[in-house]
């Protein structure tokens, strides 16, 4: 018996009119409304504490984002590309002001608005990139980790080998190969997230891969196979759902880890022209030359807003890392009344 | 509150354990009271989630940090509950010492042997030497009967086997002195016959150092083989305390008596006496099912090495209407042949006739419309159904592959009446296996297997992942379900008195090759080769006086060779 899991009280009895009244309850406390069932909601119910704290902050910050992104034309008071308002220049690199509450860059642009934009830019390409590898990933690993054989074996070398290279390198040269390395706002965002891509791919592969291994021994799964089922149906109903349990969680953190390689192709300057789309990682690669000279706001705020970014995605990836875990997971402390009665 | 000079070495009083889950507070142990005596051996039996093991396991403080626990623990006076972790270190090893269910899992597998019994040593007495360690090593090997110790401690834990990793373990804690070694089901996952040797060897650590012993088990047979006196548990309290004559002879709770009756006892109610004349006949003339001859089946070697023969050559028959037994130890092919028959595994050499079909160098889809004709029941009910899908769905997939005409109402339909003839409420078709006990679920993968009213029925171990009193119900039902459907069957399992009082015809396999083929009596009574007969007398019955002659029947026949 496990003890970290006490059985259920469904388990325990020992004549069947107990086990079929204890069964019902557990039945009842297990079922509830589909929409507590969803990935992230249902760990905000379970957890607790710190962890929950954790969870709560990312979330906040990750809605924050979301929000930010999808209002941005109604927030920001300027566009992303404006040098002037009804026909007056801002000026360059002017501090903040009633006007400018966060200052204006050395080209003239207003920081906040840039700021603002920027979550566009860095939400469509988290979405793109995750979206893209989460596709073509899940289906590769299935289908490498069911087939096996040499399929397995060529498709696992190829993830291996594109391991080999440095992520970020990866991303450059695919981006100079899509793009040209400069480009208008799509195209810019789909280098970018295609690049992406193709450093994620492996990931998801990988995870759903050695899922589909392990279940593909499973009793259930020799189970179908012992009626007859034939592999399509044993794909998609027994080994696809219960692959992508850890999904969610990779999905967060390949997130975060897409908007800081966005921010470093901008920085490098293989990201997306600022006339066409606002983007931190331009910005902050801008706003380089302006630190030694005392000008702070140009580069703090693209760079508060890439932490945040990363900072709330993240939390809410670990969060739910720690969540799934049992062993990782806190749990309430049984209240002061129980212990009273119990004693 | 209590005497610290009792005469008891270990006093278990009001013991109270909750654990903190996602399902809220689960209350495990409500008000344990127990005590031992030096040498005495108890015996905690129960189901499982009756709190058992963690009593057993709060005696050593090591309940996961969930567990939250009250009253007292006094084991040689010192109150166990609420100790810091350095006192419990001193304690643990010197004064008790834990045997795991799993001795392969319970050593550290890259250090030789002398190393692991030295980290217990080393820890109490951080002074000693290297070669005092190896010294106290050889004595402790020697103790529990391992052949040239001197030489063996520099093994590692994969080149013995597990009986012998047992004993490792049960010498590292008589290395340490612990005068009270608590065995957590220690013989469990060992096979009969090393079982007995394992109970043999804690009868006889007891005489000789007079160390106490609390055994915790399911099995009725070991406690009326080594316990002195019984507690059996039921929902996390101890409803019945006694000496173990004395439980077995007059059990006084309603609970224990349902329990010791749900237990098999070998060579009676046997399946094959219980037919009348004519339906022996019946089944002797029947056509056969499945004819195995020369079944050889092999396992591709690695690289260059050569393969591995699982199966040496097995010839037996299954006839129409018949229940075949099959017995063996794990590793002896009884699992493997039962996989070939359901085409989940090759097979090398010979002939294996299923249903009329050739399974050497079949092919699937040659073979897919006889799947329709065969039932499969898996050991383990708890990960043979997808997590995901309703019982409903589950019971429905043999439908869904081999009928796809039918409408859902109808499918319906016929799940439902199969819940019903499983005993089962229709109700549940709409529930997740996970909210169904272990009994339910099985109950659930019989009616799984039998949707397609299969003429022959593969039972892998199903009920060895069971509690007694809920196998006893599971075989009365496969045993009702087979009198009714009159299916074939091929009955897989490593407890002889589960098979003899379920299958018409028993096989007993010895490292492939089938030693013994026969009617369940003529097996039990006069079996023709010697494993079965050492099989058959290391099997404990669950009668204490009757175990006891049987003992020393066995010890006089394979005796201590056996130990050394």
């Amino acid at each position: 018996m496990t003890l970290s899991n006490p059985v259920p009280p469904g388990d325990s009895g020992s004549a069947d009119a107990d086990l079929a009244a204890s069964s019902e309850t557990v039945a009842t406390t297990a079922r509830s409304p589909w929409y507590l069932q969803l990935p992230i909601i249902s760990h905000l119910r379970r957890s607790v504490g710190l962890q929950r704290g954790m969870l709560i902050t990312g979330l906040v910050l990750v809605i924050g984002l979301l929000l930010t992104a999808l209002f941005a034309p109604l927030i920001a008071p300027y566009g992303f590309a404006a040098t002037g308002a009804d026909g007056v220049k801002f000026g360059g690199q002017q501090p903040p002001s009633a006007e400018h509450l966060l200052g204006t860059t050395v080209t003239g642009f207003d920081v906040l608005s840039r700021v603002i934009w920027g979550t566009r830019t860095a939400v469509a390409v988290m979405v793109c990139a995750v979206v893209a590898s989460l596709f073509l990933g899940v289906a590769l690993g299935l289908l490498s980790g069911y087939v096996g054989g040499w399929l397995d074996r060529v498709l696992v070398m190829l993830a291996d080998a594109i391991y080999a290279f440095p992520s970020l390198l990866l991303a450059i040269v695919m981006s100079i190969v899509i793009s040209g390395g400069q480009s208008n706002a799509w195209g810019g965002i789909l280098a970018a997230a295609l690049s992406i891509t193709v450093v994620f791919v492996p990931q998801y592969f990988r995870v759903i891969r050695a899922e589909v291994v392990r279940l593909k021994a499973e009793p259930f799964v020799e189970a179908a196979k012992v009626i007859g089922t034939g592999h399509r149906r044993i794909m998609g109903t027994h080994l696809l759902r219960n692959s992508t349990r850890t999904l969610p969680l990779i999905f967060t953190l390949n997130s975060s880890e897409a908007i800081l390689t966005l921010a470093a192709l901008g920085f490098l300057g293989f990201g997306i022209e600022p006339t066409s789309a606002s983007e931190w990682g331009y910005d902050l690669n801008r706003a380089m030359a302006d630190a030694t000279s005392g000008i702070w706001w140009t580069g703090l705020f693209p760079g508060l807003a890439i932490v945040a970014a990363v900072l709330g995605v993240t939390l809410v990836g670990e969060s739910i890392n720690d969540l799934n875990d049992p062993r990782l997971r806190t749990r309430k402390k049984r209240s002061r009344a129980a212990r009273k009665v119990a004693a | 509150m209590t005497d610290t000079r009792s005469p008891q070495r270990l006093a278990i009083e009001d013991l109270d354990v909750h654990f903190a889950t996602d399902g809220g507070d689960v209350h495990a142990v409500a008000g344990v009271s127990l005590e031992v005596a030096p040498g005495e051996i108890l015996a905690i039996v129960g189901e499982s989630g009756s709190g058992k093991s963690v009593t057993a396991r709060a005696i050593l403080g090591l309940l996961p940090e969930t567990a939250e626990e009250s009253g007292a623990i006094l084991l040689s006076g010192t109150d166990v509950v609420g100790l810091s972790g350095k006192r419990l270190r001193a304690l643990r090893g010197e004064d008790v010492s834990m045997i795991f269910q799993e001795p392969s899992s319970a050593m550290n597998p890259v250090f030789p042997i002398w190393w692991q019994i030295g980290e217990g040593l080393k820890a109490h007495r951080p002074k000693m030497t290297r070669k005092e360690i190896r010294a106290e090593a050889i004595e402790a090997l020697e103790k529990v009967g391992i052949p040239d110790p001197a030489e063996r401690i520099d093994r590692y834990p994969h080149e013995f086997s597990g009986g012998q990793k047992q004993r490792i373990m049960i010498a590292m804690a008589l290395a340490l002195g612990a005068e009270l070694i608590v065995a957590d089901e220690p013989s469990t996952a060992l096979d009969v016959t090393v079982q007995a040797e394992i109970l043999d060897l804690l009868r006889d650590v007891r005489d000789r150092f007079g160390t106490s012993i609390i055994i915790i088990t399911h099995n009725m047979g070991v406690v009326a083989d080594l316990a002195d006196s019984v507690a059996v548990m039921y929902r996390g309290s101890v409803i019945e305390r006694a000496g173990v004559k004395e439980l077995f002879a007059s059990p006084r709770e309603e609970y224990t008596q349902k329990l010791l009756a749900a237990v098999p006892h070998l060579g009676r109610n046997s399946a094959w006496t219980a037919l009348s004349q004519e339906q022996q006949q019946e089944i002797e003339d029947a056509a056969p099912v499945v004819v195995a001859k020369d079944l050889v089946i092999e396992y591709p070697g690695r690289l260059g090495r050569a393969p591995f023969r699982a199966v040496h050559g097995v010839d037996f028959t299954i006839r129409a209407g018949e229940v075949y037994g099959l017995v063996g130890e794990s590793g002896s092919g009884k699992t493997t042949i039962g996989r070939a028959i359901a085409g989940l595994e090759r097979t090398t050499a010979g002939s294996l006739q299923v249903l009329g079909h050739e399974m050497n160098g079949v092919r699937e889809r040659d073979f897919k419309p006889v799947r329709r004709r065969i039932g499969f029941v898996f050991q383990d009910p708890a990960t043979s159904f997808n997590p995901h899908l309703t019982i409903q769905e589950c019971i429905a997939e043999p439908l869904i592959v081999h009928e796809p005409g039918q409408s859902p109402a109808q499918r319906a339909q016929t799940v439902r009446s199969l819940l019903e003839s499983v005993e089962l409420p229709g109700t549940y078709a709409g529930r997740y296996p996970h909210e169904l006990s272990g009994g339910q679920r099985q109950r659930v993968s019989l009616a799984r297997a039998l949707v397609l009213e299969p003429e022959l029925l593969v039972a892998d171990e199903p009920t060895s992942a069971l509690d007694v009193s809920v196998q006893a119900t599971v075989l009365e039902l496969f045993r009702e379900l087979q009198e009714r459907l009159g299916f074939a069957a091929l009955f897989i399992s490593h407890d002889l008195a589960v098979v003899d009082s379920l299958a018409h015809r028993i096989g007993v396999l010895l490292r492939g090759e089938l030693v013994e083929d026969g009617h369940g009596p003529d097996v039990l009574h006069r079996p023709s080769h010697s494993y079965t007969r050492k099989l058959i007398a290391s099997l404990p019955v669950p009668d204490p006086i009757e175990q006891a002659t049987r003992r020393a029947a066995f010890a006089k026949e394979w005796g201590r060779d056996a130990a050394t």
